[in-house]
């Protein structure tokens, strides 16, 4: 069937010259990719395999980001940028201000961790930045892309290649194996399989030998490793984490915070990580604390007591 | 616990009507076909009643034969008129004849007739007025040489009171005066028969009735009863013929027509029946899924103090109204539908006599009862399930039902059941001596085991079922939309041009879509076979149908190209009814025919039954070869007046040998005695003689009006066009004969029977569609419970085409699956049939035809198409659901 995938690729590379929105000039750009698109229409590129992400030291901004000349504001180091974002659920007087003007970057290669009580917009920011949720106003811009206007299928593509993720009940496919979990967003998205990283990553994670066990027979923590691995096999510009460790046992809580805190530090990997666990927001490079849609208080690295000090100081 | 059961079923109003589209359709069925029938027979009744109204006595001829549409009652003698005219309580007596075909002929030179309604004649006496059903639209009442035909003949031929028109009776056609048009009592039409109405000595001539009556009808003097008028006619005539009251003459003449119409009933009644089975399954099936995602529910009401009975009230009670409700809804459908049918019949020019529609009491309670039970039955399974939930289930994270107490049978039990279904259908097809309704439902049974036998022991297989069918419907939905590809193109450079940046239609696969759908169908194993069970069974009758017809065709084929001598034939131009042997006549004298012969069809009491019996001229023997077990091709010259040629079969079961003596009574009564002069074999694919055959010059001696079955000739120089047209010509006057080539003969009888096999397809429809809806009622009921996953694959860089392209396929495989089980069984229970048929020794019915299994990929390959395409259809509509989830609800969904 080669000859109809390159049958597709002619098609629709002369189709796509008759594109006009402004949009797709960036995505058409290939100057500016370091892994090119492999859904759709790009399939025929000679795939190029990602650059070597792997950060030998420190947490400085690593990911050396080409720009070009109609990409806006990429700042450089920053792997998110959010500005005045806004969130209003309902109308008039029934309606409910999740977010009231948070302004936030997401410096690359750090761990920045989101905190506060329940109903603090802290979810809401994490799904704002993550392209899963429209912000009312402001806007976001994750690699130097202005996310918030981005059709359905543009943001698809951006989640693609930029954005990873970690839920709190795993959400792991049951009838694939722990591998075949892991590999799903690059089969997803057309690309290539790197087996080196792959190994690399599964070992990493403490999977390996458990690759070809299926979900059901994994524990939690096994479970929440696989969907670490899963989030990282893309090398995603970020790495979003909801609630990672919201289902787990203190003791795995421990060991899989230990995980991503290792990532970071040895991938250099962009991670934002929602928690209402002051255990986990002490792996965190800095602390947003939220509350009442604004962010109140910002910490660098701290020990869990002092960010539980700052959380029942947000309480009060 | 109902007010639960109701708030249930409002919080799930999408998923309860899907699964009450399969209660709606089938029970639609069932009072559609109600309505029909009772409507048909309605509109006869108050036909005949019409008919008879003026008449107290009603004299015919006595016949021993069973009344049979193939032939009308024997004729009188008109001196039996002055005989009733002269009986003394008779106020008025008179006498008509009636016979079919009596043809109209158009300005195109063609018959004008409506499907495969009759073309009536008879004649008319207007001046009695109450023997006279009636009514002149315009012009006059025919005079001598004159015709009247009714409003709809007129219409379609063009005609007006005044032109000369060509009638066909038992001669050529003959032109005649139309002195007016008609119409019967205040009927619009009798199901689109045409009539043609003579004068009593014209009509007499155009049926070659002269000096007869095919009845007589008196008015009594008044105070004087129909019976006792009836009473004094029997003793005044002879016993040749009998006599009954006008009212006994309609009543009879009503259930003659009725017993038609409720084969006819009946006939669609098991289709309705076929279409609740599968429905059946359909909500098995989403109750099943229903209720496993809803485990924690019940688990809560059973922490809240909810007895299992209560649970089990609870669902039971949705489903009482579910089936209630669709069932309400089915019966008001059933009139539309019926309503429909009688439009459609209408414009085919298949007019009812009145357009009122009869609905019967027995109409509603049995579409509302049968609705309700199947409902109910579907439910019970499932039900039962639900009441094992633990109240422990309430807490837990992904509960599920508990398994099946009958698991461990499962494969045993349906091996059983698929056992004994078999058992059953055999019994019914070779067991000797069963009666037709034991027969139907040995089968009958026997398939509907078998069925549910294999929708069981087939989830066992569902995972090499879908991995054998995957690649398959990958590569068809491929095909099909390179097909479509232009379209699909142009509607997104449209979209593009419009600022609408969607996805380019690539028609690729998409490897890892297919390969998650392909085990998405293998996790839900129980359901995808299910829900492919009910494709499966609709799939398997189809196929049954279509090899069934198949290998009848090719064995007609088969029998004509070994048995057929001769260069043409001479048939009547629908191919099947009976020409009048004046054709014969006019074709004998074309230059250029060497050989030519005819076999004559009449109806006879043989060994105690009404069969068809046939006649052949000796020139037969050039014409057709027959396979001779005792006798030789000389036989057929010399069967005098007493020498008949049964089937080898026919003298097994009357054990018959050379020289045994029969007989036969004809259907005026007169015995025939015979002598076997020849037996012989009749070919597989259709034989052109019946049981018994005599000579033609006896059967045109004894058999009134006898008529030709076909006429078969050989020509010099075999099938030339100078031929063809040296017959056309001779034909002219002749225009519902036509002379037809051995191919053409042949393909003629093929396409009879294709034209009858889309009326089953039809009716088998109901079933898919049905089955179509279980499919999209497991693929919505799926990505409800998939939505988290969904939601996943959204958010790691799945596009709302691939999460289509995911149901889709699953679709595909699920419709492949019920295609591949149907197919197979369908080939199964068609060699089964042929077999049956192939081996009936005894009493053969109907002559029916002795057949070849034959197999073609064709036709079967165009049924694993349209399984393809009603998944890719059924899969629109969830897989639009599953594509526009909002991936942010989603993850969150519980």
């Amino acid at each position: 069937m080669y000859w109809l995938e390159y049958l597709d690729l002619r098609v629709a590379s002369i189709f796509s010259l008759i594109r006009v929105d402004s949009k797709s000039v960036h995505i058409r750009n290939k100057s500016d990719d370091e892994h090119s698109y492999r859904s759709g229409y790009y399939r025929f590129d000679a795939e190029p395999t990602a650059p070597p992400l792997r950060i030998q030291e420190g947490r400085m901004s690593t990911r050396d980001t080409k720009k070009s000349a109609n990409q806006s504001a990429v700042l450089d180091g920053v792997a998110v940028h959010a500005v005045d974002l806004r969130r209003t659920y309902g109308e008039g007087d029934t309606a409910v201000n999740a977010l009231c003007g948070v302004s936030v970057d997401v410096p690359n290669g750090h761990l920045t961790a989101v905190m506060g009580p329940s109903g603090s917009g802290k979810s809401t920011l994490m799904h704002i930045l993550a392209g899963l949720d429209q912000p009312t106003s402001g806007t976001v811009e994750i690699a130097g892309t202005e996310i918030t206007t981005l059709s359905d299928s543009e943001l698809t593509r951006l989640r693609r290649k930029h954005v990873g993720f970690i839920f709190q009940f795993f959400n792991l496919l049951p009838m694939l194996t722990a591998e075949e979990n892991i590999l799903l967003p690059l089969e997803v998205g057309g690309r290539d399989i790197d087996r080196d990283w792959l190994d690399e990553i599964t070992n990493k994670v403490g999977l390996g030998n458990r690759r070809k066990h299926r979900p059901s027979e994994l524990s939690g923590g096994e479970q929440q490793r696989v969907a670490i691995a899963r989030a990282l096999v893309l090398r995603p510009t970020v790495m979003f984490a909801d609630e990672p460790t919201g289902n787990l046992d203190s003791r795995t809580s421990g060991e899989i915070l230990q995980l991503l805190e290792d990532m970071v530090e040895t991938y250099g990997q962009t991670t934002v990580m929602v928690t209402h666990d002051a255990r986990a927001a002490a792996i965190a490079d800095r602390v947003l604390f939220l509350a009442d849609g604004s962010i109140e208080r910002e910490m660098p690295r701290s020990d869990p007591s002092a960010v539980l000090a700052a959380m029942n100081e947000l309480s009060r | 616990m109902i007010k639960v059961a109701l708030k249930g079923l409002l919080g799930r109003k999408l998923r309860s009507a899907l699964t009450a589209m399969a209660i709606v359709l089938g029970v639609a069925m069932i009072s559609g076909t109600y309505v029909l029938t009772d409507t048909i027979n309605g509109s006869f009744d108050s036909l005949y009643k019409q008919i008879y109204k003026g008449t107290d006595a009603f004299v015919a001829a006595r016949t021993p034969l069973k009344a049979n549409q193939n032939s009308l009652p024997p004729s009188i003698p008109e001196s039996l008129l002055a005989q009733v005219r002269a009986t003394k309580d008779v106020l008025v007596a008179d006498g008509g004849v009636q016979s079919f075909p009596v043809s109209i002929i158009g300005k195109n030179g063609k018959v004008i007739a409506n499907g495969g309604a009759p073309n009536l004649g008879f004649s008319v006496n207007p001046r009695i007025s109450q023997f006279n059903t009636l009514t002149l639209v315009s012009g006059s009442w025919p005079g001598s040489n004159q015709v009247v035909i009714d409003q709809g003949a007129a219409k379609k031929g063009g005609y007006k009171a005044g032109d000369v028109i060509g009638i066909l009776g038992a001669g050529p056609e003959q032109k005649m005066r139309l002195s007016g048009i008609v119409r019967f009592g205040t009927s619009n039409g009798i199901l689109g028969a045409t009539l043609a109405g003579f004068d009593l000595r014209t009509a007499q001539k155009v049926f070659d009735k002269v000096g007869k009556l095919d009845y007589i009808q008196a008015a009594a003097k008044p105070g004087v009863s129909p019976d006792r008028l009836a009473k004094e006619l029997r003793t005044a005539l002879p016993t040749s013929v009998t006599v009954k009251t006008g009212q006994a003459e309609a009543a009879k003449q009503t259930s003659d027509t009725s017993a038609g119409i409720s084969i006819i009933r009946d006939f669609l009644l098991a289709f309705a029946g076929i279409a609740l089975f599968v429905g059946i399954f359909v909500i098995v099936n989403s109750l099943s899924i229903t209720i496993a995602q809803r485990t924690r529910e019940f688990a809560t009401l059973r922490t809240l103090g909810a007895s299992r009975s209560q649970v089990l009230g609870s669902i039971i009670g949705e489903s009482l109204i579910v089936g209630a409700v669709a069932s309400v809804i089915g019966l008001s459908l059933g009139f539309g539908l019926a309503r429909f049918l009688m439009w459609v019949f209408g414009k085919a020019g298949l007019e009812l006599p009145a357009n009122a529609m009869v609905i019967l009491p027995r109409t509603i309670w049995v579409s509302l009862i049968v609705g309700i039970i199947v409902t109910l039955i579907a439910s019970i399974r499932p039900a039962l399930r639900a009441t094992r939930v633990q109240p422990i289930a309430a807490v837990r994270e992904g509960a599920t039902l508990p398994p099946s107490r009958f698991r461990r049978f499962r494969t045993a039990g349906s091996l059983v059941l698929i056992a004994l279904g078999f058992i059953s259908l055999l019994y019914g097809l070779f067991a000797n001596g069963l009666t037709t309704k034991q027969i139907l439902s040995a089968v009958g049974v026997g398939a509907l085991l078998v069925f549910i036998g294999v929708a069981l022991v087939s989830a066992r297989f569902v995972g090499p079922l879908a991995r054998f069918v995957s690649p398959i419907g990958t590569a068809a939905v491929m095909a099909l939309s390179v097909l479509v590809w232009p379209i699909s193109i142009l509607i997104w450079a449209i979209k593009r041009a419009a600022g609408n940046a969607t996805e380019f239609p690539g028609v690729a696969p998409d490897k890892i879509m297919t390969s998650l759908a392909l085990r998405n169908a293998i996790r839900g194993r129980e359901r995808t076979a299910s829900t492919a069970a009910a494709l499966m069974i609709g799939l398997a009758l189809v196929t049954l149908v279509s090899v069934f017809a198949t290998s009848l065709t090719t064995s007609f084929k088969g029998a004509v190209d070994s048995i057929f001598t001769g260069d043409y034939a001479i048939t009547s131009a629908n191919s099947f009814s009976p020409i009048p042997i004046s054709a014969e006549k006019a074709v004998a004298k074309t230059p250029g025919i060497e050989a030519i012969a005819s076999v004559r069809l009449g109806s006879a009491l043989v060994y105690k039954k009404t069969s068809q019996v046939t006649a052949v001229e000796g020139n037969a023997s050039q014409l057709f070869t027959l396979k001779w077990k005792n006798g030789s091709q000389r036989t057929l010259e010399s069967l005098g007046s007493s020498g008949a040629i049964v089937s080898d079969s026919f003298a097994k079961s009357h054990h018959l040998a050379l020289h045994s003596a029969l007989s036969i009574v004809t259907p005026t009564g007169r015995r025939l005695a015979l002598e076997v002069a020849g037996i012989f074999k009749p070919p597989t694919g259709g034989s052109p003689l019946g049981d018994v055959t005599i000579s033609a010059q006896r059967f045109d001696s004894v058999f009134q009006n006898p008529l030709n079955e076909f006429t078969l000739v050989k020509m010099r120089g075999g099938q030339t066009s100078a031929n063809t047209k040296a017959l056309d010509k001779a034909l002219a006057k002749f225009p519902n004969a036509k002379a037809e080539t051995k191919q053409q003969f042949v393909d003629a009888f093929i396409s009879a029977i294709n034209q009858a096999l889309t009326i089953l397809y039809v009716l088998l429809a109901f079933s898919i569609v049905i089955s179509f809806f279980g499919i999209v009622n497991t693929l919505v009921l799926t990505v409800f419970e998939r939505t988290r996953e969904l939601g996943m694959l959204r958010a790691i860089g799945t596009t709302r085409r691939q999460a289509r392209r995911m149901i889709r396929h699953e679709a595909v495989i699920t419709a492949l699956i019920g295609g591949t089980l149907g197919i197979v069984l369908g080939m199964v229970f068609g060699a089964l049939l042929v077999e049956r048929v192939q081996s009936l020794s005894f009493s053969v019915p109907d002559r029916l035809p002795y057949i070849n299994f034959v197999l073609t990929g064709y036709p079967l390959a165009v049924f694993a198409i349209a399984a393809v395409i009603v998944g890719i259809v059924a899969a629109i509509f969830p897989a639009r659901r599953a594509a526009r989830l909002n991936v942010l609800e989603a993850l969150q969904y519980e």
